[in-house]
């Protein structure tokens, strides 16, 4: 083989590494990349809308049937299905959080990129706005689904149900961040806690039943979990018309702490996997 | 080994009229629990050279690279590149270097220009695909553009890893093992490409390898590296000649297995 020259015509022309707007091009750099990952493979697409739509068509048809029953609370108009769909918002966004995180490490590519101009910032963030990219994939037809199947519409919710979209975002990229920092430092060993950590959180915040069915020592951590005033709120609005924003603020708030408790647990694992060595260790 | 090296001082790590090494490091020490893995090494590179970390298994060549990237925190010492200190300020230098290995691979189902383009975009490349389509024929893997990189022979993967190493034109380029699992000549045909982009960018690279061939082609210097400490640190010429030998081989087998050139039979001095 010939050996021509690498550098005797185009330079690249380099642009400022530091600023906001060279954040924004690397972030939108990465999504860029998760965007080509889901084009290559329909199956991938395909997987994103499967799960939660056979969850809805259980979920509804028993619905469905609570319906025909005497039981009043079951007849109340989708609120199995809205938990569900709710649900389905908080755990998909997790999961679109933790395994393309995940992914880089199967690929042998963390290397590659925490050795880039990337900063651990840039990264969380396009692993964010991925996750609400993917969710939408997912979830968007599911709901139009659920109002061909069972008659029930999401944005009956009105604007309660932006405000609920965004707690239950916010709380997915927490537990995201931080099973994002345990494999990172513990490997892909630990990579179980990716899918399981949402699960977790599935009978404390009340997805199915009322905060009060739990055991009274049992509910203040129920109402420490922004999800339960999701939840709380989706049920007043079906069940009763109403609803108290008071709770929304009270779930912001608790997802404000827990976004810098996961932002900072990540950043504490990055940290020592730096100091462990383990980063020249990942991948399959 | 170059006593100088041990001794930096705080002036040792700029070249002149304030301009910074590209690399500097002081009495670095890397500790696993009760492994020292790299053990107070200290020494630097000039602009436009080309040194190799040599050494066998466990010696410290990889955890050096790692750190010199900052993908290591050290125990003890300091690294800097182009004066920045890389265990707190790496990210005012990325820009300006790079880094290929075998055992860090691009995701396999993007294609190689899906890849090259992404890299282009995480270093600020403003003429992404001008120089996309530049490397790429320069390293005559314009035909693999299409391809899903997953799809791609081991010496394939080189070229399109070293690729996106040189999208950014690196100042300081570090490798790891750059030719493993490379069959002879394209193997060669690595090691000249990067030579002449050595040469002509007037880049530094730093490399790590098992490959004596490699290294007494490709380095000005060679550090030799034992159980974490720098033992030898000159040229391979010199070092072939002070220990009497005729290959880098030879010393090195002479060194890692703690023999001179006198205690080795005449039938294997050859």
């Amino acid at each position: 083989m010939s050996v021509p020259s690498v550098i005797d015509a185009t330079e690249p022309v380099l642009l400022p590494p530091r600023g906001a707007r060279a954040s924004l091009r690397r972030i939108a750099g990465l999504v860029r990349r998760y965007m080509y990952l889901l084009r290559s493979s329909g199956v991938r697409i395909v997987e994103l809308i499967y799960w939660p739509f056979l969850q809805m068509l259980s979920w509804g048809f028993l619905q469905k049937y609570l319906a025909s029953t005497e039981n009043p609370y079951a007849q109340a108009a989708g609120v199995l299905i809205g938990s569900v769909l709710l649900w389905d918002i908080l755990f998909r966004s997790k999961i679109g959080f933790s395994t393309t995180f995940i992914e880089e490490m199967w690929s042998r590519n963390l290397g590659n990129l925490l050795i880039s101009p990337l900063r651990p910032f840039e990264l969380v963030a396009a692993l964010s706005v991925w996750s609400i990219i993917r969710l939408s994939v997912g979830m968007v037809p599911v709901s139009i689904a659920a109002f061909l199947f069972f008659g029930f519409n999401l944005l009956d919710l009105g604007l309660a149900l932006a405000a609920f979209f965004f707690v239950l975002v916010l709380t997915s990229w927490s537990l995201g961040l931080i099973a994002a920092g345990v494999i990172l430092r513990y490997g892909l060993g630990a990579e179980e806690l990716a899918w399981s950590l949402a699960f977790l959180l599935l009978p404390l915040c009340c997805v199915y039943y009322p905060v009060s069915i739990l055991p009274d020592w049992l509910q203040p951590v129920a109402l420490a979990l922004p999800p339960t005033h999701v939840f709380e709120g989706m049920r007043s609005i079906l069940l009763h018309g109403t609803f108290d924003p008071a709770d929304l603020w009270w779930a912001l708030g608790l997802n404000a702490i827990y976004l810098v408790a996961g932002y900072a647990t990540f950043s504490w694992f990055l940290s020592s996997a730096r100091e462990n060595g383990t980063l020249l260790q990942l991948g399959e | 080994m170059n006593e100088t090296a041990r001794n930096l001082s705080k002036d040792s790590v700029e070249v002149g009229a304030n301009v910074p090494l590209p690399v500097a490091v002081r009495d670095l020490t890397k500790r696993y629990g009760t492994v020292m893995a790299v053990n107070h090494i200290s020494f630097t590179v000039e602009p436009g050279a080309t040194v190799a970390l040599l050494g066998g298994n466990g010696a410290g060549k990889t955890t050096t690279i790692a750190m010199l990237l900052g993908l290591i925190k050290p125990t003890a010492g300091e690294v800097r590149v182009f004066g920045a200190d890389m265990a707190r300020d790496r990210y005012s230098v990325a820009q300006r270097m790079n880094f290929q290995s075998p055992y860090v691979d691009l995701p396999a189902r993007l294609t190689v220009k899906q890849n090259l383009t992404v890299y282009a975009e995480l270093y600020g490349i403003a003429n992404a695909g001008e120089r996309i389509g530049y490397v790429a024929e320069h390293l005559q893997i314009e035909d693999l553009l299409g391809r899903q990189t997953g799809k791609l022979s081991a010496g394939q993967k080189t070229r399109v890893g070293l690729a996106k190493a040189l999208l950014n034109a690196p100042e300081l380029l570090l490798l790891d093992e750059p030719t493993a699992s490379l069959d002879p000549d394209t193997a060669d045909w690595v090691r000249r490409k990067l030579k002449s982009y050595a040469r002509e960018r007037k880049a530094t690279l730093l490399l790590a390898s098992h490959n004596m061939a490699e290294v007494e082609r490709l380095a000005d210097r060679v550090i030799l590296l034992q159980a974490g400490r720098i033992i030898e640190d000159e040229t391979p010429q010199a070092l072939i000649e002070a220990h009497g030998r005729q290959t880098l081989e030879d010393v090195f087998l002479d060194v890692v297995r703690g023999r001179n050139a006198q205690a080795v039979p005449e039938s294997l001095a050859s």
